[in-house]
């Protein structure tokens, strides 16, 4: 039902030319102006309001942008050696520099590891959720995944030290249980409910027929998934995977307390990296108001939106296009 | 009749074996989180009291309870639900009732996704060019409700649109055919058909606020501040305050010779603050799905 209004052709919803009759009646009564006048201020509002996420999209690009433009574009900020050195010295004495290379790989290093275990996991819950449970089993999971989804990010990077930091130290025994695997251990948890989510809405996208078709032919509800509402799925799957992704690398507190502070490139999952959030959110403290240092963490967040932006640009575009087919 | 073959079989216990396996994925993310929240009510059980709730941390944080912090959290939270609701839930009707399905309109919804897709800390630094130092709101509550705002305004667009369209369009027909303008006819039969479902996703913003600790930690919150145990007007919008999220990541990080229960005991209050607000919120939505008449 809800569906069926939802997707009403444009042509049955009347806009303002569409509802002749509306105005003309209300003002044969003789509305009072100042009435008149209210609604249509209060529709300019409307308007203002249903364009204010456009605007704090772009208000968020230009403060941040301008809070680092200046040191951007001056002499002594090479985006090269920004990009591609692993040197992070912002407060070094005698020779202050700063590449950012080992904060990517930090960031890639833990996402990376993240997916590997959100993925198969966040898609067979998805699939279990949507093919293999009914009724109130279905229900009861849809609400625990919500509720995964709500643990705020501090308490999870709690969770990092109190109780995986000692875990992994006697399970793997390794010295530092503040590492890439601690934290991505964290990601995969934060980012799985949104892919369940997701993915659970483009697998319920798939038409019953489509099923229906299937095991009519004598598949069996295994073969369906993998040979039919997969394949048919795949955009839908696609996008839940970028999210997650989008979810993973913007996250913050979870990894600035989880993954130890060692700006380094990481050689096993069990060494400690600093990921480009978690580097905003150490240093800005106590950068001053204006100085370089306090510029570059700003250009980092540029590099961080433009990043997020891009993810979640493909998201929704793999989305629409699954919608138009 | 029919013989089971081999070939059957087969496919059956692969089945069998998909199923068991999705199974035992859903399973082993279920269990640990509830092992985990049991662990941190175990170890935070000694101190869990309202004598907890409405003391001040004392003694460098190492002692005391959670009170400024508590009050902080609730000012934020309040401040950004009044900013943020009103703005929401206007933009929810632009694009339930008034755009039509045009290249504007998906933009608009494009930058919706996108606003949800920021991470938190790119919020605080804007939250702090823009605010803090662009508007010369200063390091405040104002400024740290405002952050928070903009960062939930997502929840509340995206659920309020989902209750609008939610409102059957005969219902809109029938208002129009009998003269009513389009704002008589959002005021007197949209939203008052819709209010509870908008509710759900107002409280699903109250519960991400008093979550965010990015946001805020260079837009207003502080390590510490000094304020009168149980009055609740012991902050102006113009201070610095504590918050609960940002009072857990300082005694968790900062102050490493705190008892254990401590930030064991925070953690509780916290977590334990987020998700009865949240399921109130699902609660309210299965509720309102039980009863509806159309």
């Amino acid at each position: 039902m809800e569906q069926e209004v939802l997707n009403l052709p444009e042509g049955a919803v009347p806009g303002p030319s569409k509802a002749p009759g509306a105005r003309s009646i209300v003002r044969a009564r003789k509305r009072p102006v100042w009435e008149i006048g209210f609604e249509v201020g209060l529709e300019w509002l409307i308007r203002l309001c249903g364009i204010s996420a456009i605007l704090f999209v772009f208000g968020i690009f230009a403060f941040v942008f301008r809070e680092g433009a200046a040191f951007l574009f001056s002499s002594r900020f090479s985006l090269v050696k920004f990009l591609f050195t692993t040197e992070w010295y912002p407060t070094s004495m005698s020779n202050i520099r700063y590449g950012v290379l080992a904060l990517i790989v930090g960031t890639g290093s833990v996402t990376i590891l993240a997916m590997a275990i959100a993925v198969p996991f966040g898609l067979g819950a998805a699939i279990f959720i949507s093919e293999f449970c009914t009724g109130r089993l279905k229900e009861i999971l849809k609400i625990i995944i919500e509720l995964l989804a709500a643990i705020p990010s501090v308490v999870w990077g709690f969770i990092g030290i109190s109780i995986m930091n000692p875990l992994i130290q006697t399970v793997f025994s390794v010295p530092v249980g503040l590492n890439v695997f601690n934290g991505a251990t964290l990601l995969a948890l934060m980012s799985v409910p949104i892919m369940v989510s997701i993915g659970e809405d483009s697998l319920k996208a798939v038409p019953d027929s489509f099923r229906e078709a299937a095991l009519a032919m004598g598949a069996t509800r295994w073969q369906t998934i993998v040979r039919v509402l997969l394949p048919a799925a795949k955009n839908g799957l696609l996008a839940a995977v970028l999210l997650g992704i989008g979810r993973a690398v913007g996250e913050t507190m979870a990894v600035l307390m989880a993954t130890g502070h060692a700006v380094k490139i990481p050689h096993s999952i069990f060494d400690p990296v600093r990921t480009l959030t978690a580097t905003i959110a150490a240093e800005l403290g106590e950068a001053s108001v204006g100085s370089d240092h306090y510029q570059v963490l700003f250009i980092v967040g540029i590099l961080l939106f433009t990043i997020t932006f891009v993810v979640n640009l493909s998201a929704d575009l793999i989305v629409r296009g699954v919608r138009k087919g | 009749m029919f013989t089971e073959t081999q070939f059957g079989k087969s496919r059956r216990r692969a089945e069998l074996l998909a199923k068991c396996v999705l199974g035992m994925m859903v399973a082993s993310m279920i269990i640990p989180l509830f092992l985990i929240i049991g662990y941190l009510v175990k170890e935070a059980w000694p101190l869990l009291s309202l004598d907890f709730l409405f003391t001040n941390p004392t003694g460098g944080m190492r002692h005391g309870g959670i009170w400024s912090a508590l009050l902080g959290t609730l000012y934020l939270v309040t401040l950004s639900l009044l900013i943020a609701a009103p703005i929401g839930v206007l933009a929810a009707v632009y694009l339930n009732e008034y755009a039509r399905d045009s290249w504007f309109t998906r933009i608009i919804n494009l930058a919706v996704v996108n606003l949800a897709g920021v991470p938190s800390i790119v919020h605080a630094l804007f939250g702090l060019g823009a605010f803090v130092l662009f508007a010369g709101i200063g390091r405040s509550i104002l400024a740290a409700s405002l952050t928070l705002a903009i960062m939930t305004l997502p929840v509340i667009i995206a659920s309020t649109k989902e209750a609008l369209s939610a409102v059957p369009i005969s219902f809109r027909e029938a208002c129009w055919n009998v003269g009513a303008s389009r704002w008589q006819t959002i005021r007197g039969i949209v939203l008052p058909n819709s209010i509870s479902g908008i509710l759900t996703g107002v409280i699903l913003q109250v519960s991400r606020a008093a979550g965010e600790t990015a946001p805020i930690m260079f837009t207003g919150a502080v390590f510490f501040k000094k304020i009168e145990a149980g009055n609740i007007f012991a902050y102006s919008i113009w201070d610095q305050c504590m918050a609960l999220s940002m009072h857990l990541f300082t005694i968790t990080t900062q102050v490493t010779d705190a008892p254990r229960a401590l930030p064991f005991a925070t953690a509780v209050v916290l977590l334990g603050t987020v998700l009865m607000v949240n399921a109130l919120s699902i609660g309210l939505r299965v509720y309102l799905r039980s009863r509806k008449k159309w």
